[in-house]
């Protein structure tokens, strides 16, 4: 069957010459690159070039990457490893529309103690910087708040928080799993002190994260063992996968700028042949600040999941905000805090799109998503002749 | 990616019965836009009564689609009386099962159906609606929690979200939720063997002793459980006076516990004339 994938936000295709580069380190070079033998050792330098690379996309020092197991690992290392720096600081900042990763943790933390401010976000999934300012107290251990939003790709000005912060003596992390790979990011310019990224958003396999660690920040190692990563992550190297993104983000940083204006040509295509085909429908997030492969888009009257079922049917790989996707009862968390209304809410769909989407991909989706909302519609109590049928 | 059966992806794919039935007899609406999931179902009645026609619109998932079309199938050819009997179990097993996440799915068909047939009768309320509020964010009430629970046997609050949505919002409900599955779960467990008030005359001294001992067998081990202990303080005719104590002397539900459970166990097992009153200290 044909398959349209646009769901890369939630995970990319492995590219092939990163499959190829990894394959050499899982059959000849097997080594460990901590073993006092030239088997092992002769792995130093590779590993070095793929710290190189991952540092190069993110304009930082190779110094300043450790090596993870995924964004998730990163994200709780970098806000464990600041509480536990500062146990005599009680107080985070972060954002009502973070990814799980930070979000579910700063509601535990919540409950052992700590005292959290949500900064909230208006109805085009934006926040304002004044915000940050008013939240931040002698007590703030860490401000965190994320790069660009998983759900609506809205891009939070990471450049002035990171100011604001840093002015007030408080340290920064944000979750960029979202935004490397996606939009340029220099990091000589903009002062976080922490970082999180994934390897398998940017065409790397899953399995392997980035934690950015700004020199001089003050940290302690969330996992603890061996002198790897300079004492900052214990774990034997996973070496076929850093090596992986290496090439991953060697070919990002290459071709980021012409391929993201190319993608983001393709999404707008998207969008505006849906908004020209399908009548009452909404794009939830700020279409100016939104990164340029995500469309969120919501569908009134039909429901999130039958919608998914449908494209599914098709070949089409898309996502959803609604309830019933994720197994809880009630919409996403970001729609939410946004005030898009339930009828929208649940029926709101996520196309991600990356550089392996084509014309052609985009073309399929327009031919078949009209006829399906239209049939979803007809069988909606909510729906009648092209107009909403009673109120909800 | 749920893992729904080839039935409620057929009846997903392509639902019987969609739409509205012309001058129907009955109407059931149930719920919201807002709730993520809303059906509305019409029927029509033969001449001898049964279900001759009857339709469906969905909002919702593919299994409220696959729901609410397996639940036309099911009503048709049937009186009310027997239409009535259908219960949101039937609707799940005609489909060959549905996760338990979605279970809630077929609960919203039944309903559909209670509300429709009150309609034809002329009775305002759907029997869901009645009762008190438990849940604020799905809107859904303490009898329909306790009919769902019975029904379908449900032991824990995770399953009563599944069938109902009750507690899938806010959570704030959850202490509401597991108190009604408290009272229900020891109601059910409770032993067949003992004599049940008969409404056979009691002297004094056996009511006191009949009293003492449902205290102690029916409803102290409950009590305990929770951190808490009831006294016997006095008795006055039919007038039962106690005093709670531990935990339960503080919980701002006693007068639920004294008046729903102390009582209705004592009624049931001593006399249907019992009244229990609390004794402050």
């Amino acid at each position: 069957m044909k398959v349209v994938y646009l769901d890369n936000n939630a995970t990319t295709r492995t590219a092939p010459e990163v499959v190829e580069a990894m394959l050499p380190y899982f059959t000849d070079l097997y080594g460990n690159p901590s073993s006092m033998h030239l088997f092992g050792g002769q792995l130093a330098k590779p590993l070095n070039r793929a710290r190189e690379e991952v540092a190069a996309l993110i304009g930082a020092d190779p110094s300043e990457i450790v090596f993870t197991s995924c964004g998730t690992e990163s994200d709780n290392a970098a806000i464990w490893g600041v509480l536990h720096s500062y146990p005599q600081k009680r107080h985070i900042i972060t954002t009502r529309v973070e990814h799980p990763a930070v979000g579910n943790l700063v509601t535990y933390l919540s409950k052992k103690g700590y005292k959290v401010t949500l900064l909230p976000v208006d109805r085009e999934g934006l926040l304002k910087p004044e915000q940050l300012a008013e939240a931040i107290t002698d007590e703030t251990a860490l401000v965190s708040i994320m790069w660009a939003n998983n759900e609506t790709g809205v891009l939070f000005p990471i450049e002035t928080l990171a100011h604001i912060a840093k002015s007030r003596g408080v340290l920064f992390h944000t979750d960029a799993v979202q935004a490397v790979g996606k939009i340029p990011i220099d990091l000589s310019r903009v002062p976080v002190d922490l970082l999180s990224f994934s390897g398998h958003k940017l065409h790397a396999p899953k399995g392997i994260g980035v934690l950015y660690i700004r020199k001089g920040t003050p940290f302690t190692p969330f996992i603890i063992g061996g002198h790897q990563e300079k004492g900052r992550r214990g774990g034997t190297e996973n070496v076929p996968y850093i090596i992986g993104l290496g090439k991953a983000c060697e070919m990002a940083r290459k071709h980021l700028v012409e391929e993201n204006r190319r993608i983001r040509k393709l999404r707008d295509k998207l969008e505006e042949g849906i908004l020209q085909s399908i009548p009452r429908v909404i794009i939830n997030g700020s279409r100016k600040e939104r990164l340029g492969n995500t469309l969120s888009i919501s569908f009134e009257y039909v429901e999130g999941e039958s919608i998914l079922m449908h494209l599914s049917n098709l070949g089409i790989c898309a996502s959803s905000g609604s309830a019933c996707t994720s197994g809880s009862l009630e919409p996403s968390h970001v729609l939410r805090a946004m005030g898009v209304p339930f009828t929208a809410a649940h029926g709101s769909i996520r196309f991600s799109l990356s550089v392996y989407n084509t014309e052609e991909d985009i073309d399929y989706v327009l031919e078949h998503l009209p006829s399906v909302i239209r049939r979803l519609r007809e069988i909606s109590p909510f729906w009648e002749k092209g107009e909403s049928a009673r109120s909800a | 990616m749920w893992e729904y059966s080839d039935k409620v992806k057929a009846y997903f794919e392509n639902p019987p019965n969609v739409g509205e039935v012309e001058n129907p007899d009955g109407i059931g609406e149930v719920g919201s836009l807002a709730c993520g999931d809303a059906l509305r179902l019409t029927f029509k009645l033969d001449e001898q009564k049964r279900i001759k026609e009857a339709k469906f619109q969905t909002f919702g998932c593919a299994s409220a689609i696959a729901s609410s079309a397996a639940l036309t199938e099911l009503i048709i050819g049937k009186t009310l009386e027997e239409a009535e009997k259908i219960t949101n179990k039937d609707i799940a097993a005609y489909l060959g099962g549905l996760p338990k996440e979605k279970m809630h799915c077929s609960v919203l068909g039944e309903q559909a159906l209670a509300a429709a047939i009150a309609h034809y009768r002329g009775q305002t309320l759907p029997k869901a609606q009645e009762g008190e509020i438990v849940c604020e964010c799905f809107g859904v009430t303490d009898k329909e929690i306790e009919r769902v629970i019975r029904q379908n046997r449900l032991k824990t609050r995770e399953e009563v979200t599944n069938y109902t949505k009750a507690g899938g919002g806010c959570e704030s409900c959850h202490g509401k939720i597991e108190e009604i599955l408290k009272r229900i779960l020891n109601e059910e467990a409770r032993p067949s063997g003992p004599p049940v008030a008969s409404g056979r005359p009691l002297t004094n001294i056996q009511k006191m002793k009949l009293i003492e001992e449902t205290l102690e067998r029916e409803i102290r081990p409950a009590l305990k459980a929770d951190g808490g202990d009831i006294d016997l303080i006095d008795i006055e005719g039919n007038r039962v006076l106690v005093a709670l104590r531990g935990s339960c002397s503080s919980c701002r539900a006693a007068e639920v516990t004294l008046k729903d459970y102390v009582e209705t166990k004592l009624r049931e097992f001593v006399s249907p004339e019992i009244t229990v009153e609390e004794v402050k200290p």
